[in-house]
C-alpha cells in the first residue's frame, strides 16, 4: 500500500475507534450493572438498591462499587465481582468500621464532598464502650450501620435520618431499651423510657426546640461513653453554664467526686431529668438534701436556710401579685408595677441558681434587691386600693351634692309654680 | 357699675331682651307623654359633655400607632382625674346613644315628624347616623386589641357591599388593612369632620324645634291642652334631670372604670369573642344568623343590604307617613315600629348572652 | 328698646316674692350649691388640664440614661414600654441597643465584657453585637432598637 492510502486507513480506524470509545464511554457512564442486575433480581437482593435512592451516598454520584469495589461495567456476575476489581463483599461485623472509614476518615477525599465533615470518627469509635468490645470480639455491639443505617445512609441535617437530633433516642433504644438483647452487659434499661419522661425531651419532641440534648450531646456520638462521674458537671455546664461553675466552686464538688457520686446526676438524675421543683432543696420529705444530710450537720442548716430564703421572696411577690391583680380586677391601672414585679421574678430565678453555691449567703445576695422590689410593689398595689377607695369616697360625696342641688332645685321649680298659680 | 346697669349695655347691643321675650314665649305641652319631651335636651346634655370631656381628653392623647394606647394609660394613671374625665367620656358616648335612641322612638311613636316638622326628623336622623360614626371612630382611639379587631371587623362589613364597599372600605382604613393611617383619619374625623357635622345640624334641628314650637301627639291636636312654660319652669326640670345625668356619670366613672384593655398587635390572632359595640350588636348578631348564600346571593351582602334599607325607610319616614288621620295607617306604623324596636332589643340581649 | 322698660326690666328682673324670708333661703341655699356643685365638677377639669409630674408618656422613645454613666464595654438593662431592653456601649465606644428578651425561653439576657457578646445565663445562648444569635439554643436575633444621643442623654426608639 502506498503511504496516502496507509494514511486514509490510520485516519478511518482513529475515527473508528474514537467513535466506539465515546459510545464505551457513555455506556460505562450510565452503566451501572449492580444496580441492573440487583433490581431485576428482586425481593431481598433489590432492598439494597431501593434504599439507595434516598441517600446521601446517591445524591454525591456514588454508587456500589465506591464501597463495595467490583466492576459495574461488567455484565457477567463473576466479572463484575472479582476479588481482582477489588470487590469487598458484606463486610464482617468487626470490618465495618475499617470499610466505611475508608473514605470517611480520608481527609483529602472528603474535602472533595464536604470540607467541614470531620474525619476522625474511626479514632473516636475505639475510645467507645462499643468499639472497645467489638476489638475484644464481642459482635453485638453498636458499629458504624446499627445507628446510621447501611445502604439508606442519609446526611445528619436530613430529618429523616436515623441520626437526626429527634431520631437518635430511639435508634439508640433499639438496642439499649431491649432488655433481652442486653442481659449479658448488667447495664440498665430504661434509660429510654426514663429520658422521655425527662424536660430535656419534651424540649426536643413537643416544642421541636432541637438546641436540647439527646444521647448524644452527653455521651458523644462516635466516642459514645458514660462521662466519667467527676465530668459530669462539665457535661452538663454546656449548656447550663452558670450552674456548673458555681457548683465546681463549692464544697459538694470534691465531696461528690470522692464519694463517686456523678455531680448533678446525684440530684437531678441523669435520664429522668424533671423540672426542678423548690421542694428539692431543704429539709422537706421531697428534699435531695436530706439523702445525705442529717439535721444539725452544717450542710442541712444551710439547705434550710436557703430554701426559707426562697421561699420568703416566693410569698412576697404572691402576695404582691394578689394585690395587683385585685386592684386591676377594681378596674385600676397598675401595669408599671406589675412589669417591675417581674424583676422580683427573676430574682427567684437568680437565687435558684445560686442554691448551687451551697451557700446561704450568696443566695442572699439575690433575694435582697427582689424582696425590695416585691415590697415596692406590694406598696403600689395597696396605694392604687386606695385610690379606688378614695374615689369610691368622693364618689358618695359628690353624689350626696348633686341630690342636694337637684333636690332644691325640684323645691324651687315647686315655688315658682304654686306662685304662678297663685 | 351695677348688674342692672352691664345688662342695659348688654341688651342695647345684643337685643338680650328681644331674646328673653322669644324664650318666654316658649311653651310645652303638658298630656300623659310629656315625660318624652326630656330625651332631646338630655341627648344634647351628654352630647355636651363629650364635648367638654373629648376637648380635656385631646389635651394629652396622641393619635398615631405607636402612641395612642400609651397616651390613654397615661391620662387613666398620671394625669389628676384622667381616670374620672376619661371614663365619663366613654360612659356618655354610650347614655347619649341610648338617649338618642328614646328620643328617635318616641318622636316616631308620637308622630312628631308630621308636617311641618319633616326637615327636623330628617336632620334627627343624620345627627343619628352622625352619633353611630362618632361612637364607631372613638372606639378606636384607645387603640387596644378589642378595638382594633371590632373595627377591622366593621369595616370589612362596609367593604362586603356590592361596586362602593371596596372604595368605602379604603376611605375608612386609610388603606387595605387596619394600620396606623386609620387611626389618625379615625381621629380627623373624631375630632373635627363629625363635630363640624353634628355642630352644623344640631343647630338647624333645635333651630327648627324653636321655630314650629312643640308637637302635640295626634290625639291631643286640636284640643286644649295645658301648657307649661319652658322657662323657667320645663327648663329647672330639665336641669334636674341633666344634673342627675351627672351623678349617674360619676357613679359608673367610679364604680365601673372603662377598660383600657391590652395594647393591639397587628400579627396577633383575633381574641375570642369580639363584640362591637352594643348599639351595633343587632346588626352584628343578625349577620350571624343569616345563612351564607341566600339563592345565589351572598348572606352579608343581603344583610348589609337590608339594613341599609332599612336606614334609608327611617330617613323618609315623614313622607311614608303623610296621612296621619288615617287609623289604619297608623296602626300600620305602630306595630313596625314595635316590632323593630323589639327585635333590636332582643338581638342585642341575644349578642351578648351568646 | 326704650318704650316698655318696665316691662322689660320685670322680664330681666326676678319675681317679687309673696313670703319674702322663705324665698331667700331657698334661693340662698341654691345659689350656694350651685356655686358648690359648679366649683365641684371644675376642679378636676382644672387638675386634669394642669400637668402632671410625669409630663408625657414615652413608651416609644426611652431614656436610657446618661452618656456619662455608661462607661465604654459595659451594658444596662432599661425598661422599654411593657419590655426589658439592653443598651451595650462596645469597646469602640458605639451604642447600641436590643430588646433583652431571649429568643430561646425568655430569660433576660446580659452584657459580656470579657467575651464582648450578649450572653444568656440560663442555657448558655450567645448572641454578637448585631444582635445576631451565635451560639446555644436561642433560634432567632434579638430585636435591634435605634440608639441616639440628645447631648448627654441616651435616647432609643424602635426602629
Amino acid at each position: 500500500m502506498n503511504p496516502q492510502d496507509n494514511r486514509a486507513y490510520l485516519r478511518g480506524a482513529l475515527g473508528l475507534a474514537m467513535i466506539l470509545t465515546l459510545f464505551t464511554i457513555s455506556y460505562g457512564q450510565k452503566k451501572d450493572s449492580c444496580v441492573e442486575c440487583h433490581t431485576r433480581l428482586g425481593g431481598k437482593l433489590a432492598e439494597p438498591v431501593k434504599q439507595m435512592k434516598n441517600s446521601v451516598h446517591q445524591s454525591r454520584g456514588l454508587s456500589c462499587n465506591d464501597c463495595h469495589g467490583g466492576d459495574p461495567t461488567q455484565d457477567e456476575k463473576e466479572a463484575a465481582v472479582n476479588p481482582r476489581t477489588g470487590f469487598i463483599g458484606t463486610p464482617k461485623w468487626n470490618e465495618i468500621s475499617a470499610f466505611c472509614c475508608k473514605c470517611h476518615s480520608d481527609a483529602n477525599l472528603m474535602k472533595r464532598f464536604n470540607p467541614s465533615l470531620r474525619v476522625d470518627q474511626e479514632r473516636e469509635y475505639t475510645t467507645s464502650v462499643h468499639g472497645k468490645l467489638l476489638a475484644k470480639g464481642d459482635q453485638k455491639v453498636a458499629t458504624c450501620v446499627s445507628c446510621h443505617g447501611v445502604h439508606d445512609i442519609r446526611a445528619v441535617n436530613d430529618p429523616l435520618s436515623s441520626v437526626y437530633a429527634s431520631n437518635v433516642a430511639e435508634t439508640c433504644s433499639k438496642c439499649h431499651a431491649n432488655a433481652g438483647y442486653m442481659t449479658a452487659y448488667k447495664i440498665p434499661t430504661d434509660q429510654y423510657v426514663k429520658y422521655k419522661t425527662s424536660v430535656h425531651a419534651k424540649a426536643i419532641y413537643e416544642r421541636q426546640d432541637l438546641s436540647a440534648p439527646t444521647c448524644n450531646d452527653c455521651h458523644g456520638n462516635h466516642g459514645a461513653a458514660p462521662p466519667g462521674v467527676a465530668s459530669v458537671a462539665n457535661v452538663c455546664g454546656q449548656c447550663h453554664v452558670r450552674q456548673a461553675e458555681l457548683f465546681q466552686a463549692s464544697p459538694h464538688k470534691p465531696a461528690f467526686d470522692r464519694m463517686q457520686f456523678g455531680e448533678c446526676i446525684k440530684c437531678h438524675s441523669n435520664h429522668a431529668i424533671a423540672k426542678p421543683t423548690d421542694q428539692m432543696l431543704g429539709a422537706g420529705e421531697q428534699s435531695v438534701c436530706v439523702t445525705c444530710h442529717k439535721p444539725e450537720d452544717k450542710g442541712y442548716v444551710a439547705a434550710g436556710q436557703m430554701r426559707a430564703k426562697i421561699d420568703q421572696l416566693l410569698k412576697s411577690v404572691d402576695r404582691s401579685t394578689e394585690i395587683l391583680n385585685r386592684a386591676e380586677r377594681a378596674g385600676m391601672e397598675v401595669s408599671r408595677p406589675k412589669f417591675e414585679l417581674r424583676e422580683a421574678v427573676d430574682a427567684v430565678t437568680h437565687a435558684r441558681v445560686l442554691i448551687h453555691t451551697s451557700s446561704p449567703a450568696e443566695v442572699e445576695k439575690m433575694i435582697a434587691p427582689g424582696l425590695e422590689i416585691s415590697k415596692k410593689d406590694y406598696q403600689a398595689g395597696v396605694g392604687a386600693l386606695d385610690e379606688r377607695s378614695f374615689r369610691r369616697k368622693g364618689l358618695v360625696v359628690s353624689l350626696v351634692f348633686i341630690l342636694f342641688l337637684a333636690t332644691l332645685v325640684y323645691l324651687k321649680v315647686k315655688q315658682i309654680e304654686s306662685r304662678q298659680t297663685a | 357699675m351695677n348688674l342692672r346697669a352691664i345688662k342695659l349695655w348688654l341688651d342695647e347691643r345684643l337685643s338680650l331682651s328681644t331674646l328673653a321675650e322669644i324664650a318666654s314665649k316658649k311653651e310645652v305641652p303638658l298630656h300623659r307623654q310629656t315625660i318624652w319631651y326630656y330625651f332631646g335636651g338630655m341627648t344634647l346634655f351628654l352630647f355636651t359633655v363629650q364635648v367638654v370631656t373629648g376637648i380635656l381628653l385631646l389635651l394629652y392623647y396622641r393619635p398615631s400607632s405607636e402612641n395612642a394606647f400609651e397616651s390613654v394609660q397615661f391620662i387613666v394613671t398620671e394625669v389628676k382625674f384622667g381616670w374620672l374625665i376619661r371614663s365619663i367620656h366613654s360612659w356618655s358616648a354610650n347614655l347619649m346613644i341610648a338617649t338618642l335612641f328614646i328620643h328617635m322612638f318616641s318622636v316616631y311613636f308620637l308622630r312628631a315628624y308630621r308636617a311641618p316638622r319633616e326637615m327636623t326628623w330628617l336632620s334627627g336622623v343624620l345627627l343619628l347616623f352622625i352619633a353611630v360614626c362618632f361612637g364607631f371612630s372613638g372606639y378606636l382611639l384607645p387603640w387596644n386589641k378589642l378595638a382594633f379587631f371590632a373595627t377591622k371587623v366593621g369595616t370589612e362589613i362596609a367593604g362586603v357591599i356590592p361596586i362602593v364597599g371596596r372604595p368605602m372600605l379604603r376611605f375608612l382604613r386609610g388603606g387595605d388593612d387596619v394600620t396606623g393611617a386609620t387611626l389618625t383619619r379615625f381621629f380627623g374625623f373624631h375630632v373635627a369632620v363629625l363635630p363640624a357635622s353634628a355642630t352644623m345640624l344640631i343647630g338647624i334641628h333645635v333651630l327648627l324645634v324653636q321655630l314650629h314650637g312643640m308637637s302635640v301627639p295626634p290625639k291631643y291636636e286640636g284640643t286644649n291642652v295645658k301648657k307649661m312654660k319652658f322657662v323657667p319652669n320645663f327648663l329647672l326640670r330639665d336641669l334636674i334631670g341633666w344634673i342627675l345625668a351627672i351623678g349617674v356619670l360619676a357613679a359608673l366613672a367610679a364604680l365601673f372604670p372603662w377598660d383600657l384593655g391590652e395594647k393591639a398587635d397587628a400579627f396577633a390572632p383575633a381574641p375570642a369573642g369580639i363584640k362591637p359595640e352594643w348599639y351595633f350588636l343587632f346588626m352584628f348578631q343578625t349577620l350571624k344568623y343569616i345563612p351564607a348564600k341566600l339563592w345565589k346571593f351572598d348572606g352579608e351582602v343581603v344583610g348589609i343590604l337590608t339594613f341599609s334599607f332599612g336606614a334609608l325607610l327611617l330617613f323618609l319616614v315623614p313622607f311614608l307617613d303623610r296621612s296621619s288621620g288615617h287609623q289604619r295607617r297608623r296602626l300600620v306604623f305602630n306595630v313596625f315600629g314595635v316590632l323593630v324596636l323589639l327585635y333590636m332589643v332582643v338581638m342585642t340581649i341575644v349578642g351578648y348572652v351568646t | 328698646m326704650k318704650n316698655g322698660t318696665a316691662d322689660r326690666d320685670s322680664k330681666l328682673e326676678p319675681p317679687v316674692p309673696s313670703m319674702p324670708g322663705r324665698r331667700s333661703f331657698l334661693d340662698y341655699l341654691l345659689g350656694t350649691s350651685a356655686v358648690a356643685t359648679l366649683g365641684a365638677i371644675l376642679y378636676p377639669i382644672f387638675k386634669f388640664m394642669s400637668p402632671p409630674p410625669i409630663i408625657e408618656a414615652m413608651q416609644n422613645s426611652v431614656e436610657a440614661g446618661k452618656l456619662s454613666e455608661l462607661p465604654v464595654n459595659s451594658g444596662k438593662i432599661f425598661k422599654f414600654g411593657s419590655k426589658p431592653g439592653i443598651l451595650v456601649r462596645t469597646e469602640t465606644g458605639e451604642l447600641k441597643a436590643f430588646s433583652a428578651v431571649c429568643t430561646h425561653l425568655e430569660c433576660i439576657v446580659q452584657y459580656r465584657p470579657d467575651t464582648k457578646q450578649i450572653w444568656c445565663a440560663c442555657h448558655n445562648g450567645q448572641y454578637n453585637l448585631s444582635g445576631k444569635n451565635i451560639g446555644g439554643p436561642p433560634p432567632r436575633p434579638l430585636e435591634e432598637y435605634k440608639v441616639n444621643t440628645r447631648g448627654e442623654e441616651i435616647v432609643i426608639t424602635k426602629s
